[in-house]
């Protein structure tokens, strides 16, 4: 009877523990972690855009019935074609940065000729952007900006339209069909200076204008078929030209004289060229400074800039009279003269409406043929953070009473496009983001206590439907309508594109400070824009950039006072000579709002924050002038005495990569008097300590890499596979300084392995010490480098093997290596955690190592965690524009041909010639960072993971988890199934229980 | 001037057993001006044979790492002007594909003629410029369909394996034991106590 008892209990419990298990294996199954993405998982949490920058040519293609576009070049040497309802990208190339884009042309309604350098002629195919045809045109003397024109006419009987392109003093006719040169002549003479060239199609002529000496136009006629020059033309002035610029039209030119006071036409009829001076002030122009000519293509006209006035001058063509038609004041841009129908032109002028400064209103008035008619009219208003107009592009549209309607292209002043309709804007383009300076993370407010979740969630049975669809797509029993509804759920979660604060610290603001000096927040769930601000202490008075946006710092980062905002520190260099070298501005990271700004009467080479914060949080910061002067900033009483305390122990170095110097500054007194100037900073003398000089001749400083300041290590010692410890250099102090020789700086193509080499330093920035130095004889830069804990990674070419290579230098710590094993680092009573010193005497172990790598690399980073507890990964920006994380593992200098079980243990892999390139590797999956510039990291508050944005032409954000994600669920965990595993084993306990019970029962009736 | 030089040139062929359907046979024609070299060649890949044009437009030719850049046209031509005599390295920019970088010398002697080879595998292209990719990318995780060996051959189905070995077996192996020796066992357990409970006692 017991007996039978026990055998029954065990079976219950046998059975029960059987549930258990299943429940285990089915909770093992839904976390089984991922390293990759998914196809299906792209969008969950990344994001990528794309941007072309600030546009400099616009052509539009509006007739026909096709698609209507307009095609941009830009001057982040994009070309891109978008559409004209919306502003989407079609089709975009981004050329090299040697190839500015100079001419833009659409030819025959279906190619895209642009000339680049005045060397480069190129033919696209509008529809889908494909190069059609490339040709080079030798580059001839002369620094003027090259011309092209697309021909109306075919002269070498294709039956395609042929261009001409004007290259220093060289005409040269290329085929339409495939760029291949029909004639070229050299139009250059003695004291010859053609500027530009115009094409009479009737006569099938082309005419080439330009200067003769500095007192005299000349026009040159060529004939277009044969390529020969016809016939030349010249003409004396009595004054001394200003050659800089000559506008060029069909029947006449202008230039200014030297000294600014009169303007000087020649118009050029058949009899010859009749020359006309007339003086500015005869126009009623008093000049102030020297006049401008403007390069605005109008027909019949010029425009001229007389400090901050711009004014439209009409040209008699006959007789070369001119006469004043419009002046305007202040920011005001007039677009090229647009031909519609009946040959008639118009022209667009934008101009700020005057009171209307606060509103950013402006008025666009289109002038007709004669320019006293006004063909439309309207007024615009613009967000502020837009600025001013900078260009306008004219387009005309057909209105359904056969009149013709205007629409313009504006690129404002903060680099933005738009597109401006009936007075309304259509859709703008945030284009300035093509062009990030500095970026920096922020943190979002705190949740408030009215905002729950469970009001962004949906309710209960709907999310449990939720999951149970994503638990049929898991196992594919999904139907399509069903994957696309998980799929839709999964890209659009409600609480990712919250303002708040996270639990897991993914949702952040990344404030990005653009070339156009502004300042803008997007939000890490989804990258759409926060806030945005034109930083009004930036701005000239008439839009344009005068100050250079250079660094973002964070000065108030409140952690205590959690209701306190967030604020950031833009330094910003003059960009021309100013009476101010510097400005500082002071904005609220949450609002977006500048505090305050303030100009700065020193030059500033560099800044930084010091790690010591006042009262209110605000981070004491160091700005060092020209003459090796620091200025402490807050200039408050507390900042100051705070900082005296630590004066001792601040030391700074300047690298001078012109002269080869790195030198290193102690500070030493207060100069007494900045006291009372304190609000520019206190002022400290500096003192020299120490330099290091690197001979001219051998070695040029490339790379210079330092640890990020606020970089946290988890653990100083290192725990080998046979039980032993290493102790890790973590010199906050080090830097690492790569030099490469001179000669073979930038070309790959020119040095011989020979005679370049690379040399790697580990510098101490407190005293100078050099700790470590190798050399790499036959390498050559560009160098690539990234410092993290107490390693280095850096990237060179190897000229030997014309490969790229990567090597690894780890320092470790010998003068620790008395208190060894496990043991005793945990129990014993050693100075692991002591602070280490520059001064003290340390025996520094360096390991390295190299490998082969396949790409070039534009930029090299690593991921940053919150504790630092979590493996590091390199973030590599290869050369095909993608990001490549790499396990810092695959660069360990104790990696060997054949690892030892115990360091096999320890992960150690087996050593390859090559570094190996997972395909699953690349966070930007299936997207192109078009121009990738730089990664910046950011610690999440979940220690596995790190935020990933990296910035170019384009944006991509994404998150990496370089040890997998051990300290939370994943994404597709499946929650249905949980729940349903619980449920299921709840009865099935019942169900054994009930049998249970019978059992016995019969058994006791036995 | 521009003078143009023809290389004679043999017909090559490529030999990657994967992409053995494509016939190459390229021309590279060099031509010298005053300030370098041109040099021309050719991207195919399989997926441009069928698709068309649209394909080669983000496909993009680099030089030393960005020193030049060239766009690929429809038929997959390239070609970099004013390229100075040297050693150069080639990379091509196809998103979705892995092309090796190609070391291409210029030789200054040979009026700019072109010698190739892959870096990645130390083959020499002869001849002629004409790169394939060595293999296809795919930046995503496959999803691995649901198998219920899949499960079983993970270590959570091995542990519970084990587990149930352990439930299943080590009962059998009690019954096994004599019930008259079990029970004399237990009677000596309970005759000498442990140290433990003795040091308990003590403590009491």
């Amino acid at each position: 009877m017991a007996h039978h008892r026990q055998s029954l209990n065990l079976q219950q419990q046998q059975q029960q523990l059987l549930l258990l298990l299943a429940f285990v294996f089915v909770l093992g199954f839904l976390t089984s972690s991922c390293h990759a993405l998914y196809e299906d998982q792209v969008g969950v949490w990344d994001w990528h855009q794309q941007y072309i920058g600030r546009v400099k040519h616009a052509v539009f293609q509006t007739q026909g019935s096709g698609r209507k576009r307009v095609v941009v070049a830009t001057e982040q040497n994009a070309l891109a074609s978008l559409n004209l309802r919306t502003g989407e990208i079609y089709w975009r190339h981004v050329l090299g940065e040697s190839d500015p884009i100079d001419v833009l042309e659409l030819a025959s309604g279906k190619y895209v000729m642009t000339l680049s350098g005045g060397t480069n002629v190129r033919a696209w195919h509008l529809p889908d952007g494909v190069l059609i045809w490339e040709a080079a045109i030798p580059s001839s003397k002369g620094s003027n900006p090259p011309r092209l024109v697309a021909l109306p006419v075919d002269i070498d009987y294709d039956k395609i339209n042929d261009l001409l392109v004007l290259s220093g003093s060289v005409l040269t006719a290329l085929s339409g069909q495939d760029g291949t040169t029909i004639w070229k002549v050299d139009i250059s003479g003695k004291d010859v200076d053609i500027r530009d060239v115009i094409v009479a199609t009737e006569e099938l002529k082309a005419y080439g204008v330009g200067f003769i000496g500095d007192s005299g136009f000349t026009v040159i006629e060529i004939d277009l078929q044969a390529g020969t020059i016809t016939d030349r033309k010249t003409a004396m002035t009595s004054e001394t030209l200003s050659v800089t610029e000559l506008l060029v039209s069909k029947q006449f030119a202008v230039a200014l004289d030297s000294k600014g006071t009169h303007l000087v036409t020649v118009s050029i009829n058949a009899n010859g060229l009749t020359v006309l001076e007339t003086a500015l002030s005869s126009l009623s122009l008093n000049a102030v400074g020297l006049p401008k000519l403007l390069p605005t293509k109008l027909d019949g006209a010029i425009s001229l800039a007389l400090g901050d006035l711009t004014a439209i001058v009409a040209v008699d063509p006959t007789s070369g009279e001119l006469r004043t038609v419009e002046t305007l004041v202040g920011a005001v841009a007039v677009s090229d003269s647009l031909s519609v129908a009946n040959s008639k032109h118009s022209v667009a002028i934008i101009q700020l409406l005057e009171g209307g400064h606060s509103q950013n209103t402006f008025s666009l008035h289109v002038h007709g043929e004669d320019w006293t008619e006004v063909v439309q009219k309207e007024t615009v208003k613009l967000p502020s953070h837009r600025g001013h107009v900078q260009k306008v592009f004219l387009n005309a549209y057909l209105r359904t009473d056969r009149t013709h309607g205007f629409r313009a292209l504006v690129v404002g002043e903060d680099d933005s496009l738009l597109l401006l309709q009936q007075g309304e804007i259509v859709w703008t383009r945030e284009d300035e983001l093509a062009s990030i300076v500095d970026a920096k993370s922020a943190e979002l407010p705190l949740e408030r206590d009215g905002v729950s979740v469970a009001e962004v969630e949906h309710d209960l049975a709907e999310w449990l439907k939720g999951h149970f669809l994503k638990l049929k797509a898991t196992l594919f029993l999904a139907s399509a309508d069903e994957i696309a509804a998980v799929q839709e759920s999964r890209l659009n979660q409600a609480d990712k594109t919250k303002l708040t604060r996270d639990h897991n610290g993914f949702r952040k603001l990344l404030l990005v400070l653009t070339k156009s000096g502004k300042l803008l927040a997007l939000h890490t769930g989804d990258g759409r824009i926060v806030w945005s601000l034109l930083i009004p202490g930036f701005r000239a008075p008439h839009g344009g950039p005068q100050v250079c946006p250079e660094k973002l710092l964070l000065w108030q980062v409140p952690h205590q006072h959690a209701e306190e905002r967030p604020e950031v520190l833009v330094l910003g260099k003059s960009c021309s000579t100013s009476d101010f070298p510097a400005v500082l501005s002071w904005v609220d990271a949450y609002k977006g709002i500048e505090l305050h700004t303030m100009k700065l009467s020193y030059p500033v080479t560099h800044a930084f924050g010091l790690p010591l914060t006042d009262s209110s949080e605000q981070r004491l910061h160091l700005f060092v002038d020209d003459q090796a002067q620091a200025h402490l900033l807050p200039g408050s009483e507390e900042s100051l005495d705070l900082f005296l305390k630590q004066k001792d122990n601040a030391y700074f170095y300047e690298v001078d990569r012109t002269k080869g110097i790195i030198e290193g500054y102690g500070i030493k007194g207060l100069v007494e008097s900045s006291r009372q100037t304190s609000s520019e900073g206190y002022l400290f003398e500096t003192e020299k300590l120490w330099s290091v000089v690197f001979p001219e001749e051998t070695e040029s400083i490339a790379t210079v890499a330092t640890r990020r300041p606020d970089e946290v290590v988890h653990t100083q010692a290192k725990v080998l596979g046979n039980r032993e410890v290493l102790f890790k250099y973590l010199n906050k102090n080090m830097i690492f300084v790569a030099t490469v020789t001179p000669k073979s700086v930038g070309l790959l193509g020119a040095a011989s392995p020979e005679d370049s080499t690379v040399v790697a330093y580990l510098i101490d920035t407190v005293t100078g010490r050099i700790l470590h130095r190798v050399t790499h004889p036959s390498m050559q830069g560009p160098v690539h480098a990234v410092l993290s804990e107490n390693w280095v990674v850096y990237h060179y070419f190897n000229l030997r093997n014309h490969r790229y290579e990567m090597s690894v230098l780890e320092t470790y710590d010998q003068s620790r290596v008395g208190d060894k094993g496990v043991m005793q680092l945990m129990l014993g009573r050693h100075n692991a955690s002591a602070p280490l010193s520059s001064y003290s005497s340390s025996n520094v172990e360096v390991k390295g190592q190299s490998y082969f790598f396949t790409y070039t690399v534009k930029t090299l980073t690593v991921t940053t965690t919150a504790r630092g507890i979590t493996s590091k990964q390199l973030l590599l920006g290869t050369v095909t524009d993608q990001v490549l994380a790499l396990d810092k593992r695959l660069l360990d200098p104790r990696r060997s041909a054949t690892p030892t079980p115990s360091e096999r243990e320890e992960g150690i892999l087996p050593l390859t010639d090559a570094i190996p390139i997972s395909p699953q590797g690349y966070l930007t999956n299936g997207y192109q960072v078009e121009g990738l510039r730089g990664i910046l990291t950011i610690p999440a508050r979940l220690e596995s993971t790190c935020l990933v944005f990296a910035y170019g032409l384009d944006l991509f954000y994404t998150r990496t988890a370089p040890s997998r994600t051990y300290d939370s669920l994943t994404e597709d965990f499946s929650y249905a199934l949980l729940l349903m595993t619980i449920v299921a084993l709840l009865i099935a306990i019942a169900v054994t229980y009930v049998l249970a019970e019978r059992k016995e029962l019969a058994e006791k009736w036995k | 001037m521009i003078t143009r030089f023809k290389s004679l040139m043999a017909s090559m062929v490529l030999v990657d057993s994967t992409l053995e359907s494509l016939t190459s046979s390229v021309n590279a024609p060099l031509v010298n001006n005053n300030e370098g070299y041109v040099v021309e060649g050719r991207v195919k890949m399989p997926a441009l044979a069928g698709k068309g044009v649209s394909k080669t437009s983000n496909i993009k030719v680099v030089i030393n790492g960005g020193q030049k850049l060239s766009f690929v046209r429809s038929d997959g031509s390239f070609a970099f002007q004013g390229v100075p005599a040297g050693t150069h390295l080639l990379e091509v920019v196809a998103l979705g594909y892995f092309f090796s970088p190609v070391r291409v010398d210029v030789s200054s002697r040979l009026q700019g003629q072109v010698r190739a080879s892959l870096v990645e595998t130390g083959r020499s292209l002869p001849d002629s410029l004409v790169l394939e990719p060595l293999r296809e990318e795919y930046y995503y995780e496959k999803r691995e369909p649901f198998s219920a060996m899949g499960l079983l051959k993970s270590p959570m189905g091995l542990m519970i394996g084990f587990m149930v070995v352990c439930v299943f077996l080590l009962p059998k192996l009690m019954d096994q034991i004599d019930p008259e020796e079990m029970k004399r066992v237990q009677e000596e357990m309970r005759n000498k106590p442990s140290p433990l409970s003795n040091l308990l006692q003590g403590r009491t």
